[in-house]
């Protein structure tokens, strides 16, 4: 199903500014001189294969890995020469969901939403916090959650409630790692809308990092295609993927084969 | 990734100074020295996260209680039992509750719960951090604006630090006690009596070597498992090697710094 634009994308204003990024571990290279930009209110696909250092972008993007060279600019900081204390302060705009939900398993899913509020929203009465949660739970469907544990949750529902945790914050920017890997095409579904939802509700900008063209299709406005370390091609789902180019075409004939 | 000994502990050197294995052990000291620096310089750094020391100090402590008090009380009888026969050769069995003491004073309590709580915490720890490593907990953590080093390792350092000392004067007194049951059933000894007579030999050097020993213990227990769990590679397999390595390593240093401490004691003691 094709995303409904019903969004405004605001395209005079870039939230996340990338040149020339590279990155290597060891010898090797994964990211080799990656330009992107992403405006505000816009949900954009980066496809594909394992290996390809799609997660290592996004990772750069939140901090969490340092380019070997490249600028990148997240809500016009400089991620790369900033302080310790203003990247925390960015990074509470900025969720993240990862791969593999990263719900505390020591913490209930209460806890679990609690934790960023309280750490960061000291002014906040208890009953404000407890409010927050409950909003963030209810805005991705999981009330009934609340006082159970991770080990306790689906793999749907952890996504989920890893989602939730990310939007207590009420972040400006929305990164998503694999937000499908793993999960039945019901639930992918379900995710799919959620992340649709998020970027209606909240007005997010998003980075979504998938193999899945159903997920690429249903929530990119963009869709940018990573092969060998580089963007070979960007534009909407369909202008990618009837572009011709073999590389591109070999990989949506395989997914959707499988 | 801003941490560096996570780094360090990555880079594999490509031509090798002398061989693949020496070299990649002093690169794993060098990032050990790293985390060990870095903890030191995070723990005078605000903000302070006392409510989690408080909660890890209870981890530690209070968890380790019931374990601790079961090997203190039969260390204490065990070792009276096993000197009873050779005193009694000598006639010297009213030396018993000294010889105990000092035994379990200055050897015996730090020695073992430092050992016993390397095995219960250490592998804990290391098995905790290395899941929520390779989990990605600890980038979650990351990205929401939490210091997880500072929330994570200092906290469980500061614990173990703290509550080693304390667990093993704790030992130290079910020990003497488990010793004075035993005393009890052959000589009919009273409790005061038993106490009084062991601590005519103990001094202040020695209470305060052991609590040193313990400190020393704690710290090592702490660092070496969080560094362990906390640099985790390689999936579940990493965990249950990181949780292994944690034991196995921190008991080796504690042993180590067993005989340090008690060199430079008994030098202090001659002098």
């Amino acid at each position: 199903m094709a995303k409904s634009n019903t969004h405004i994308i605001d395209r005079t204003k870039r939230v996340i500014s990338i040149r020339g990024l590279h990155k290597s571990f060891g010898t090797n290279h994964v990211l080799r001189g990656i330009d992107l930009d992403i405006f505000q209110g816009e949900n954009v696909v980066v496809l594909g294969r394992s290996g390809t250092g799609k997660s290592v972008l996004i990772k750069i993007i939140a901090g969490l890995l340092k380019p070997d060279s490249g600028s990148v600019n997240v809500l016009g900081n400089d991620v790369e020469r900033i302080s310790y204390r203003e990247l925390e302060k960015l990074r509470l705009r900025i969720g993240f969901s990862f791969q593999s939900s990263a719900l505390y398993d020591s913490m209930t899913v209460r806890e679990n939403l609690e934790f960023p509020l309280l750490r960061n929203s000291k002014h906040l009465s208890t009953q404000q916090v407890r409010q927050a949660v409950e909003k963030a739970l209810d805005a991705v469907g999981l009330s009934q959650t609340i006082n159970q544990w991770p080990g306790e949750l689906s793999g749907g529902q952890r996504k989920r409630i890893g989602i939730a945790r990310t939007l207590i914050m009420q972040p400006a920017i929305m990164l998503y790692d694999e937000p499908t890997a793993g999960l039945d095409p019901i639930t992918s579904m379900e995710i799919n809308d959620l992340i649709n939802e998020v970027q209606e509700r909240f007005n997010t900008s998003s980075i979504i990092i998938t193999h899945d063209l159903t997920c690429a299709k249903s929530t990119g406005d963009r869709v940018a295609v990573l092969l060998d370390g580089r963007f070979v091609k960007q534009g909407s789902f369909e202008e990618v993927f009837t572009s011709g180019d073999e590389r591109i075409k070999s990989f949506y004939d395989y997914n959707f084969i499988t | 990734m801003d941490d560096a000994s996570m780094k360090l502990k990555q880079k594999q050197p490509r031509r090798y100074v002398v061989s693949r294995k020496l070299d990649a052990f002093f690169f794993d000291v060098y990032a050990f020295g790293q985390f060990i620096a870095r903890f030191f310089r995070n723990l005078f750094l605000p903000p302070y996260e006392f409510k989690e020391v408080v909660h890890q100090c209870y981890m530690v402590g209070v968890k380790s209680l019931p374990l601790i008090t079961l090997t203190g009380f039969i260390t204490g009888i065990v070792f009276t039992k096993q000197s009873r026969p050779s005193l009694s050769e000598f006639g010297a069995t009213s030396w018993l509750p000294s010889l105990v003491a000092i035994a379990i004073i200055r050897a015996l309590a730090p020695l073992v719960t430092g050992l016993i709580t390397a095995g219960k915490v250490g592998s804990n720890i290391g098995a905790e951090l290395g899941s929520m490593k390779v989990t990605e907990q600890i980038d979650a953590m990351e990205v929401s604006a939490t210091n997880p080093f500072k929330f994570l390792v200092v906290t469980r350092v500061i614990a173990t630090t703290c509550m080693v000392p304390l667990l093993m004067l704790y030992m130290a007194l079910v020990a003497l006690l488990g010793a004075f049951v035993n005393v009890h059933a052959n000589e009919q000894t009273s409790f005061i009596l038993f106490i009084e007579n062991g601590f005519q030999s103990i001094n202040f050097l020695d209470l305060f070597s052991s609590v040193l020993k313990s400190v020393v213990f704690g710290f090592t227990i702490g660092i070496v498992s969080c560094y362990q769990g906390y640099t985790t590679t390689q999936g579940t397999q990493g965990v249950g090697r990181a949780a292994n390595t944690s034991v196995v390593l921190a008991m080796f240093l504690i042993f180590i710094e067993e005989i340090i401490i008690v060199q430079v004691v008994n030098w202090f003691r001659i002098t």
